[in-house]
């Protein structure tokens, strides 16, 4: 990765409304190399969306949100692709990562209540076969998620004008 | 005994009624309210929330965490006490170490480098050393506020001189010659400038050094905005051939490391010089604030990648702000260095007063009309673009509405 191209990223990351014209300025480069080189990360996947960061606790139809640590074992040859596969397919899976240490696959879910995560686990979960073992962990309150602090604070206490 | 008491000055006979003032100094009475505090008074008397302000002159960030967190330790570990009145002696070695790495100034951290109560207490403290009643300070302007009237508290004359958008607001050899008289003992170089975010290269110095020579010039350079420099890089005065011994570097943690608050800064300078200042500071402040030290060392030590962050992103904002201003027709000379651009309005016709007012009262923007800066400041406006490119994107459509419908009439 060039930095040319980083440094969009890490404008992107903070605003991903920003418009090539305005990171071309900011950036003192040309408006056409900025959109040439989001064209081609959008291509290669390295920017998969654009997608709005949500407070869901703010929004009336509150959901549960649960990770789940999953002990299982891996295929001859494939490793843990395939029940990594079978676990991310399903819609309410929101992440799936392989993992170092005392379990193998960590999975973000979410429900619309604690019954219907539950069931997920019970019923899609832990029936896969290669599954071993599963322990689930329900957040409770989100403080900060992908560098984006939730908790609304004044985080400008200077002086109107000053010196 | 006697001969003392001839020696006394007579006793001035106090005027009789009105008020406390007559028991004030000459000075005191003499240095006039600050201009960007009556503008302060404006903005606050408003009291409305929906007012985006460039009026600010400090950085958008918060002290970086790592810096906070070493002071935040240091109190647990009980660290509350006096430092040595220089400051903290592994404080001045990192300060040594770190300009002569990054501005090849080499100093000793035993006797030429006092670490103060801000940058603004180094400025005063050499002025009070080398200004007596009488001695002009010679001051490129438009520039930061404070010199001038700490020169007149002291009985000192300042002697502003005028600086010119055209010229890219440098100072110039002829200029600085005009204004020399044989009183002329300080000058004081302020790049890059706080409010117009001009900066002087080694080529722009050097002419400037040689008058500071013919004339036995002292120089006070204050360099708080060393680091936020976006072309090439900052030259400090004193790295000049000859200039060393003549120059007090004045510089601190407020701008680069977002350490306004702590107030620390240091002054640099041949050990007469900075001993005289550090007996000013001993009796009057003691030492600077044992956290801020602790911090400043952190950040020092290792946080300079933190610092790089920041600049970039004052960087892009620069750019942002500067064309801009240029798409809503604003003169703007490219500010090269700190975090201010300085636009003309003078094509609207309004004084710099009138359209900072009229600015916050119809447009909801509060930005410091340039007058306050001296000579050379009537015609502009200093905005800080430390804000974030929301609020910068959003003051830069309002003052484009706001110009368009004064054109109008």
């Amino acid at each position: 990765m060039n930095e040319f191209k980083s440094k969009i990223l890490d404008l992107l990351k903070e605003d991903a409304r920003l418009s090539p014209a305005k990171i071309a300025t900011m950036l003192g480069a040309e408006e056409a190399a900025v959109s040439a080189a989001i064209d081609e990360m959008e291509k290669e996947h390295v920017i998969v969306k654009y997608a709005a960061v949500v407070n869901w606790s703010k929004v009336d139809d509150e959901k549960v949100t649960a990770l789940i640590e999953v002990e299982c074992s891996p295929e001859r040859g494939r490793g843990f692709e395939s029940i990594a596969e079978r676990i991310y397919l399903y819609p309410e899976v929101k992440s799936v990562y392989l993992m170092s240490g005392a379990y193998d696959l960590c999975v973000e879910i979410d429900g619309k209540n604690l019954k219907e995560v539950a069931s997920f686990v019970s019923n899609k979960l832990s029936t896969i076969e290669s599954v071993i073992s599963t322990k689930t962990f329900f957040i409770l309150k989100k403080y900060k998620q992908d560098g984006i602090i939730f908790e609304e604070f004044e985080d400008d206490h200077r002086l109107l004008i000053s010196p | 005994m006697i001969k003392d008491v001839e020696k006394q000055p007579e006793a001035k006979v106090r005027e009789t009624g009105g008020g406390m003032k007559k028991y004030l100094t000459a000075g005191a009475r003499a240095i006039p309210p600050s201009g960007i505090r009556r503008f302060f008074d404006l903005v606050s008397a408003s009291k409305d929330s929906s007012i985006i302000s460039l009026g600010v002159g400090e950085p958008d960030f918060v002290t970086p965490w790592r810096y906070r967190d070493a002071a935040v330790y240091a109190l647990e570990k009980g660290k509350t006490q006096y430092t040595s009145n220089a400051g903290m002696p592994e404080l001045r070695e990192a300060i040594a170490r770190y300009l002569e790495e990054r501005f090849r100034l080499s100093y000793d951290p035993a006797g030429q480098i006092l670490v103060t109560v801000g940058g603004s207490e180094a400025i005063d403290l050499a002025i009070r050393a080398l200004i007596e009643p009488g001695d002009e300070m010679l001051i490129p302007e438009p520039c930061y506020i404070s010199y001038s009237p700490i020169t007149t508290l002291g009985g000192g004359v300042p002697v502003g001189i005028e600086t010119f958008a055209e010229n890219g607001f440098k100072l110039t050899a002829e200029s600085l010659r005009a204004a020399i008289t044989p009183r002329s003992k300080l000058l004081i170089l302020c790049y890059p400038s706080n409010p117009t975010g001009a900066i002087m290269t080694y080529e722009d110095l050097l002419p400037i050094a040689k008058v500071v020579e013919e004339h036995d010039l002292i120089v006070l350079s204050d360099e708080i905005y060393a680091e936020l420099t976006y072309g090439p890089r900052h030259v400090s005065f004193a790295s000049l051939p000859g200039m060393r011994d003549r120059t007090i570097v004045v510089s601190g943690f407020s701008k680069a490391f977002a350490m306004t608050g702590w107030r620390m800064g240091y002054a640099c300078g041949h050990p007469d010089l900075i001993g005289a200042m550090l007996k000013i500071h001993q009796y009057t402040v003691m030492c600077a604030p044992i956290m801020g030290q602790v911090a400043a060392l952190e950040a020092l030590a290792n946080g300079m990648e933190e610092m790089h962050k920041m600049i970039e992103s004052y960087n892009q904002r620069r750019r942002l702000v500067v064309q801009g201003f240029r798409e809503i027709g604003l003169d703007c000379h490219e500010p090269q260095g700190a975090f201010y651009a300085f636009p003309s309005i003078r094509s609207t016709g309004l004084t710099s007063e009138e359209f900072a007012s009229r600015l916050l009262h119809e447009a909801k923007v509060a930005a410091v009309p340039g007058h306050v800066f001296g000579k050379g400041g009537e015609g502009f406006l200093r905005c800080s673009y430390a804000t974030s490119v929301a609020q910068l994107t959003e003051a830069l459509d309002r003052i484009g509405t706001f110009l368009n419908k004064i054109r109008l009439f």
